[in-house]
């Protein structure tokens, strides 16, 4: 019986029916899922290591040792993982491995926009790309039989859109497959010159065979219709094409590296006008230039963001949508932090004090917005500690007394420990605020080393925030209730105006996180409130300000969290239940 | 794409959009339809504007509907109804419900809501149903059954069995909820 499934559960559930024993990921959207699905299956191990570096390493290791395994993550988590990935094309594999990479056209959830494909072009690796569930699960255990055939590792490339799509898929059991033997082989493993200028050569004769093989793999898929125009695609952009002109002739690839350069120009001479519809980067198109073909590409589409049936009806037919609309611009609704959310009084704080604010990768990333306005910068994970460091270094001491970084509990973990150390070797002062909030929050809930749970939510070592600082050189570390606004702020005057290294971890657990206490709702005295927008700098979604000038509270949203009534002067807001005198 | 229609479902990040495009989905499949259905997940979830889409027919290539192509928005909020309503088809029904959730930028004082919303959604011409969701989900029990109470608004518009929605909402919602949410798709359905 066919059912829907999430992309990424279709990916997760072809690993699971291709036997693969191993998954090891750190959390990223739109990837988060296949990991997290993947951990329901009993008879396959799976974990979140610290870092998307340190998953790919725990992958290739589990491959060596004889084992199925795959790593997934966003297509930013691949930068992290790059290092192992260059090298892991040289060393090849022994039980099959596969590495699935999320791209995230039209940024719905990442700070850029890059192209993965490049990836597997820089190191030579073969990179499939599904175009729906199905194809997903499919995909997903050949690229489990192509690993082992090829001795390579094997790209499964995603996209939000497919990520995140459910479509119907036909489930199969699960199938046990043997652990390989493992040979000591130092040739193919030890990867110092001597050994990898001979599994160079071993790449480039791999990069052939997987070019010869690709030429006549059924991945790849040519339906001939009205040959004026031909239209070469892959993934979703090929159901965004399919919609946009269904009667045209698609070669859709299912392959994107190595690509297939004689059915490229096989088809390519059999219609009249040639387009490639690719998402991002000319990857595609590119080549099809280099083999010397016409063909319409990112002059008729864009090289950014998201493509849809409408864009392509565009860019090739002229085509107009007609639709209603108002005419009045309306407000927009950019993502807020949640009421209740522990990180609002810091930042509301670190705005009150007038701090540089150096930020990370997470929920809090939204300190920057409107009205906290508290963020300066936002690069990548962890880069918020390190880059303070560097401003700091360059703008002298001074510059260290005014600004701070911030980063979530998970961040710290993945990747702000050695910036750290930066700060402590290099005599640095600064003063770092680890935003601990108990969980990998803005992908939705993800244990992480600092929450004492495994993927599973068995209990485990719980490392210490705290004990990693002071082994990292931090002499001062206090721990501080963010929504203590008068203790934070003296945390901070007193922890800036010290000339050495200092860390404060801000402790509150997500409001969304089960079992965390959620209060009666808080209602405004309208008598007693003056109007004087004090509560409203938190920017609560739950506070919302009235025609009749005053302050009033959302009680379907409101969670108690005790916070605004810290910023009311007039005591005007009291918890529901409490009957006024 | 003979017969098949498309349908999106648009509000606040929380308010349950995800619940009620889980359950049209299934339904969809059980009565035999190619469907796909895309949903948003991480950043954009946090109190953002949200916006799920559910395709069915009996073949459904693109995951995503575009302006001009929705038979049926289903509106969780006001300002959000009025966002999508260029996605509506010229003859297509949008039910929205008028509960009015400020976005940062009102709450901010940067701009107001929009005032007269309802009116100027009307005026449109499109064919609007905009109904006080909020209220019939409290009386069903809690103001969180507002989706269910918007499917039971859209199954009335729809041809498929009332037996066949409950049973898969039945399967889809947690047990400890599945006589409240009942009561929220009567609501709905009786309007």
């Amino acid at each position: 019986m066919k059912q829907l499934l999430l992309g990424n559960h279709a990916v997760a559930r072809g690993a699971y029916e291709a036997g693969c024993a191993f998954v090891s990921s750190y959390p990223g959207t739109p990837s988060t899922e296949v990991t997290e699905y993947i951990s329901q299956f009993s008879e396959v191990y799976s974990e979140w290591a610290p870092n998307e570096k340190v998953a790919m390493e725990a992958a290739l290791g589990a491959s060596i040792g004889g084992a199925r395994s795959l790593t997934a993550m966003k297509h930013v988590g691949l930068n992290v993982a790059a290092d192992p990935l260059f090298t892991a094309s040289y060393t090849g594999v022994n039980g099959g491995m596969v590495i699935v990479v999320a791209d995230d056209p039209g940024m719905h959830s990442s700070q850029n926009e890059q192209d993965s494909r490049h990836y597997a072009i820089g190191a030579k690796l073969l990179m499939l790309e599904p175009s729906d569930s199905k194809e997903c699960l499919e995909f997903t255990k050949a690229a489990f039989e192509l690993s082992e055939k090829f001795d390579t590792p094997v790209f499964l490339r995603l996209s939000t859109r497919i990520s995140h799509s459910q479509s119907k898929v036909e489930l199969s059991p699960w199938q046990q497959v043997a652990l390989r033997e493992y040979t000591k082989n130092p040739a193919k493993y030890v990867m110092m010159p001597g050994n990898a200028k001979g599994r160079h050569v071993v790449v480039e004769e791999r990069q052939q065979k997987l070019a010869a093989w690709s030429e006549y793999c059924d991945l790849n898929q040519i339906t001939w219709g009205d040959r004026s125009i031909g239209i070469i695609t892959s993934g979703a952009a090929y159901q965004y094409a399919k919609e946009a002109l269904p009667n045209a002739s698609f070669l859709k690839l299912g392959v994107v590296n190595p690509l297939p350069s004689r059915l490229i120009t096989e088809f390519a001479r059999q219609v009249e006008t040639l387009y490639v519809i690719e998402e991002l980067d000319p990857v595609i198109e590119q080549h099809c230039k280099a083999l010397g073909l016409a063909v319409k590409g990112k002059e008729c589409f864009s090289l950014l963001g998201e493509y849809s049936q409408r864009t392509i009806a565009k860019g090739i037919l002229g085509k107009e949508a007609q639709s209603v609309s108002l005419s009045e611009p309306l407000p927009v609704r950019p993502p807020a932090m949640c009421p209740g959310c522990p990180h609002r009084g810091m930042f509301y704080t670190l705005h009150k004090m007038g701090l540089t604010v150096f930020g990370d990768i997470g929920c809090y990333t939204l300190g920057a917005t409107p009205p906290l306005s508290a963020m300066d910068t936002t690069v990548c994970m962890g880069a918020s500690i390190s880059a303070m460091h560097g401003f700091q270094k360059a703008r002298g001491q001074e510059s260290a007394g005014k600004s701070v970084a911030v980063i979530g509990d998970s961040t710290f973990i993945h990747s702000g420990i050695t910036g750290l150390i930066d700060i402590t070797y290099n005599k640095g002062i600064s003063t770092v605020i680890v935003s601990d909030n108990s969980i990998t929050g803005m992908t939705g809930h993800q244990d992480n080393p600092t929450t004492g749970k495994t993927i599973t939510g068995e209990p485990t070592y719980q490392v210490s925030i705290e004990a990693v600082c002071q082994a990292a050189g931090v002499k001062r570390v206090t721990v501080v209730d963010p929504n203590d606004l008068p203790r934070l702020e003296q945390v901070l005057t007193t922890e800036l105006a010290i000339a050495e290294p200092s860390v404060i971890i801000t402790r509150r657990p997500c409001i969304l996180l089960k079992g965390v206490q959620k209060h009666p709702p808080y209602r405004i005295d309208k008598d007693q409130c003056k109007g004087c927008r004090a509560c409203m700098k938190l920017g609560c979604p739950a506070i919302v300000w009235g025609a009749d000038k005053k302050a009033a509270i959302d009680s379907t949203l409101c969670v108690g969290c005790d916070l605004c009534t810290q910023m009311c002067a007039f005591g005007a807001i009291h918890p529901q239940e409490e009957k006024q005198a | 794409m003979s017969k098949g229609k498309n349908i999106m479902i648009v509000g606040v990040g929380g308010q349950g959009t995800l619940l009620a495009s889980r359950v049209l989905g299934n339904l969809l499949v059980e009565e035999g339809w190619d469907v796909k259905v895309s949903e948003v997940h991480g950043m954009s979830q946090r109190g953002g504007s949200v916006v799920t889409y559910v395709k069915y027919g009996e073949s459904v290539a693109s995951p995503v509907i575009e302006q001009g192509e929705a038979d049926y928005i289903l509106a969780f909020e006001l300002l959000e109804a009025a966002r999508f309503l260029p996605y509506l088809k010229t003859d297509g029904t949008l039910i929205a419900s008028t509960q009015k959730i400020a976005p940062m930028p009102v709450i901010t004082g940067a701009s107001p809501y929009p005032e007269n919303l309802e009116e100027k959604i009307v005026a449109t011409g499109c064919d609007a149903k905009l109904l006080d969701v909020l209220s019939l989900a409290q009386q069903a029990g809690s103001p969180k059954a507002a989706n269910v109470v918007l499917l039971g608004v859209l199954s009335k518009q729809m041809d498929i069995a009332q037996e066949r929605w409950l049973a898969v909402l039945e399967r889809t919602v947690p047990p400890k909820f599945i006589e409240l949410n009942k009561k929220a798709f009567a609501l709905g359905r009786a309007l």
